[in-house]
Parts: structure tokens; sequence; C-alpha cells
């Protein structure tokens, strides 16, 4: 019934894992390898691209002296770190302890309370970025609006100051990402065996015993990977202050993100060779806060028998 | 017990009101997409929904090439979302049910790219797509990603416990050829996972930004998040008209996520799940 190719063209065993393996392989190298490496090699290159491939000179380490040197580079990589920490922690404060009451609490309301929470997470950039840049606006802006009729505040120019754009920004990143931390901690503490709480109940330990004793300890794994998770994303923050600054940084680059920073240079400023080695620079930043975040809140077990091992 | 009562009660309140404020952005985008420009501009603004939607939208089209954009959007997002399916089911299914040589080192390879942050790609995907003159063409949106570490991993995961080896050794015993038992054996087995991995991707290109930003040019070429960007101006943005173009291109999200936000909580996170 089946139509048979013949003997010749069909694909032996011995092959087929490469063939159904090779559109990765095929799309990797063209568009992850050989693009990588290439940017490695513009590191020690001047280079314009509108000078065409001819204009590329070596220059050994300049491109990364001069971004050591830049003031620009310096400032970024603080408003990064200063992003990530006041977005990311938070996230963490308050996930844990409203997965915690969703899950021993809400019922038939849970899937759509944590759908509430989840929904930012899927929407585009772009609609959030429009959404804030209404709500956080000077005049006419809801924010501004609710704070004056409630506490009689004068209006703030939230996005158009350096000490109030910083705090808008990583106000959006948290409520973006919030939920999907929620939704990690909710796996993790459906893991967590019930007989547990039913023993430390018949012992006498009360709720919050039972939250400091057996919940945080039983979720320090999850921790961990979410606070890892936050870290590199935080590091790589781009697209919200990207676009809710108008692809500039903000007054003073006081939103300007390395990421940002990065993509100015080059698409800004022509300079591809200085933003190459920025990103390899980047990298090496990103690699090692990863290192230390996995030192600093792996599980201790995990720790010891990993030192064991080496 | 009433003390105990009271913060329970109190509790519950703080989640609600920690839903709503997590909904009221989206909300109020859709009143704003119904407020006529001075109705904005009132003071207290509007909290309730308008007339004016269309009349937003007239203002909308003549500064961009809507339907233009919304075409490619969905252009881009279903071809982008067909090539993953082929290929992240391919390569998953090979890794979990084939041996090879290098099979260790090569999923390796594939978890070690999902570690790679994403401002690296930045100038070389850049360098790449004006190599291959790919620059303004759709085809730099949807080829590059279509074999997404993440898909493989979440394939992988799912074809190990879902098709049965012995059932492949059977086909192949009675002479079936290796892709008709991918096409005809395995794909059918991966169908729930093959619709989880459809709908993350399809989102994740409907709400590409990054993309579009390097490789496109032509305002008639924008995909939607870059054509709605191209409207925001420091001084007399026409917010209803901007409002009412982020409304509609939300809405296939939020209708994606009504009919299935279980499946793609689940997908979304599952790697950290599992």
């Amino acid at each position: 019934m089946t139509m048979r190719l013949p003997a010749s063209l069909r694909l032996s065993p011995r092959w087929a894992p490469y063939v159904f393996v090779s559109p990765f392989l095929v799309l990797f190298a063209v568009f992850g390898v050989f693009p990588l490496l290439f940017s490695l090699h513009l590191a020690f290159q001047s280079w314009e691209p509108t000078s065409g491939l001819g204009s590329m000179e070596f220059v050994g380490l300049e491109n990364f002296a001069f971004a050591l040197e830049d003031e620009w580079f310096w400032k970024s990589l603080k408003n990064t770190a200063w992003l990530a920490l006041v977005s990311g922690v938070p996230q963490h404060l308050v996930a844990i302890p409203l997965a915690v009451f969703i899950h021993t609490s809400f019922k038939r309301l849970r899937d759509g309370v944590m759908a509430a929470y989840f929904l930012p997470y899927i929407t585009s950039t772009v609609a959030i970025a429009i959404m804030f840049s209404s709500l956080f606006s000077t005049d006419y802006g809801l924010i501004n609006a609710a704070l004056s009729a409630t506490l009689g505040m004068e209006h703030i120019d939230w996005l158009g100051h350096p000490d109030t754009l910083k705090p808008a920004v990583a106000f959006i990143v948290f409520w973006r990402y919030i939920g999907f931390n929620v939704v990690l901690y909710l796996a993790a503490l459906q893991t967590i065996p019930k007989d547990l709480y039913e023993a430390a109940t018949m012992d006498g330990a009360g709720r919050w015993q039972q939250f400091w004793c057996i919940t945080l300890p039983s979720l320090r794994p999850m921790i961990f990977f979410g606070v890892t998770l936050s870290v590199i994303g935080g590091l790589q923050l781009f697209e919200e202050p990207f676009i809710l600054t108008g692809g500039k940084g903000g007054i003073d680059q006081s939103a300007m993100t390395s990421a940002v920073y990065l993509y100015r240079m080059a698409f800004d400023f022509n300079d591809f060779g200085g933003a190459s080695a920025m990103s390899w620079l980047l990298f090496l930043v990103v690699v090692v806060l990863t290192w230390l975040t996995n030192r600093a809140f792996r599980p201790r077990d995990e720790q010891r028998s990993g030192q064991e091992a080496s | 017990m009433t003390t105990e009562r009271m913060s329970r009660w109190s509790a519950y309140l703080l989640v609600l009101l920690g839903a709503l404020i997590m909904l009221a952005p989206f909300y109020f985008m859709f009143v704003f997409a119904s407020q006529s420009r001075s109705a904005i501009f009132n003071l207290p603004p509007p909290l309730w929904f308008g007339s004016d939607f269309l009349e937003n939208f007239k203002i909308l089209t003549p500064r961009l090439p809507f339907w233009h954009n919304l075409g490619w959007s969905l252009y881009v997002a279903l071809a982008s979302t067909a090539l993953t399916l082929l290929f992240c089911s391919m390569g998953g299914y090979a890794f979990a049910l084939m041996e090879f040589r290098f099979k260790k080192a090569l999923f390796g390879l594939v978890m070690g790219t999902m570690l790679l942050p994403s401002f690296m790609n930045m100038i070389p995907t850049f360098m790449i797509m004006d190599a291959l003159g790919w620059i303004d063409q759709h085809r730099a949106l949807y080829i590059p990603g279509a074999a997404s570490a993440f898909g493989i991993f979440l394939m992988r995961q799912f074809a190990s416990s879902a098709v049965p080896r012995e059932l492949i050794e059977a086909a192949r015993m009675d002479g079936c050829g290796e892709f008709s038992i991918y096409w005809r054996i395995v794909l059918p087995l991966l169908k729930p996972a093959l619709g989880t991995l459809g709908l993350i991707t399809f989102i994740a290109s409907w709400n590409n930004f990054i993309g579009p930003l390097i490789v496109m040019r032509s305002a008639d070429h924008y995909t939607l998040p870059l054509a709605l960007r191209s409207l925001q101006s420091p001084v007399n943005t026409e917010w209803g008209a901007l409002m009412a173009g982020s409304a509609l291109a939300t809405i296939p999200l939020l209708l994606l996520f009504a009919l299935s936000s279980r499946q793609l909580i689940a997908g979304l996170t599952s790697g950290a799940v599992k």
C-alpha cells in the first residue's frame, strides 16, 4: 500500500540519526559558531561596516583597552547590576511567599490567579513598554493621577529623570517576570511530601516554624535555579530599557544597560570592533557572576559531593 | 483564632490585589484604545471604555502599513513554528531514541547554546545576514532559530517517555524505512509536545523584537512590534492610535493564552521542573 523508495534512496539506520540532527548542526554552524568566531576576530580589528571588508585593520588589544577606559562602559555595567539587583531580588522575596500562599489556600481560583501573574511574561515587550510609557507619563499618566489624588503628591517626570527612570524600569521588569518565578516555586512546592507537614503539626510546630524548617529548605534547589536564571537574565536586560528610552538609554544614560550600549556602539556609532570586544568582556562578566551565584546558592550537599569528585 | 482568620483574609486580599495589579496595564491598554486623544488627556484619565476605537484605528493606518505588518507577523510566526516543529522533533527523536557517535557531546553542545547570552549574537547575527544578503528578508527571522536548543530539549524529554523503543524496533524489523518510522510512528506520538512547542514558538516569534530590529530595514517589511515602536515619539504621541495598535497586536496572544494557559505555563517552565 505504501509507496516504497528504491533501496539506494532509503535512509539506512546507520545514517538516520545524523540526518535527523543535521538541521541543528547546519543552522548552529552557520548562524552560531561561524558568527561567534568572526566576532572574536572582529574584537581585535578596527572596522566600520560602511567602508567594506577591506578597511579592516588589526589593532591588537586596543578595542579592549578602549572599553575598559570608557566611562559609558562602566556606567552601563553599574546600571545593569543595579537593575538586575533591584528587579531581581524582590522577584524572589515576593514570589516565594506568594507561591506558598497560593499553594496552601487557593483551590478553585488557583489556575486563574496563576494565569494572571503569568500573563505579562508572554506579552510582547513593545506592547508592555507602550502601556507603561503611557501609565508613567508626567502630566496625564495614570500613576501620577493616582498618586496626586490619594497622597496629594506632585506630578513626577518618571521617565525623564535619572532618579526615577531606573526604578520605573526595574518595576516593569519585576512586574513582567514575577509570575514566571511564582510558577517555578509552585512546581517545587508540589514535590514536598505532605506527611512532612503532618508530622510537624503532630509535633506541635506552628505555621511559621513549618515554613522555616520544611518549606524553605525544600525550596532551596529551586531558589538556586531561579536566582541563577534571574542573574543571567538580568545581565542581558535589553528590550525593556531599550524601548522605554527610545533606544538611547534614557536621560544621562541612566537606564543604559550594557546590552543597550553594545547595540548603540555597533548600530548607532558604527564601531563593530569595539562592540565585539565589549561583548566578549560582558560575556566574561556573565560567566564569572554565574559561577559566583553557583557557589553561593548551590545546595550544600551538592557542593560537598562536587568537591569530593574534583 | 480571629487574628489568624483576619491575617488569612488579608493575605487572600493581597494576592487578589496583586493579580489585579498584574492585569491593570492590559485593562488600561484596551480602555485607552477606545478613547479619543482628548479624553486620554483628561484629568482624571478615563477608567472605562469609550467608543473611539475605530477613530483611533483610522489615525493609525495612514501612519503605518498595519495590515502588511500584521500579515508579516503572521507569516513569520507560522513559518518559524512549522520549521521549528519539524527540526526539533527530528533532533529530539534522534537524541532520545537512537544511538550514534558523538551523541553525548552533540547534546552537550545543544544545551550549551542555551547558556549563551543573547547579546553575544547581536553583532554576529547582523554580520552573517549581511554576508548572506538576508538583510530586510523575512527568512532571516525564521530560519536561524528553527532548530532551537529549547525545542530539541523539550522534544527529547517527551520522546524518551512517550515513544516505546520496541515499537520502533518492530517497525524496523517489518522493513519500515527510517523516515517513515519518524513520520508515521514517532511524530503522531509526539503530538502533545508538538502542541506545546508550537504555541511557545508562535508566541516567541510574534513578540520577537531584537531579531527584526537588527535585520529589517523597510517599514513595509516590519513585523508588528517593530512597526508599533516606530510610532513612539518623544512629543505628540498619538496615544489612542498607539494603544489601538498594541491592543490589536495583543489580542491573538490573549486568545492563545486563554485557550491554553496551563499547557503553555507547563511548557515554558518545563526545563526548570524536570
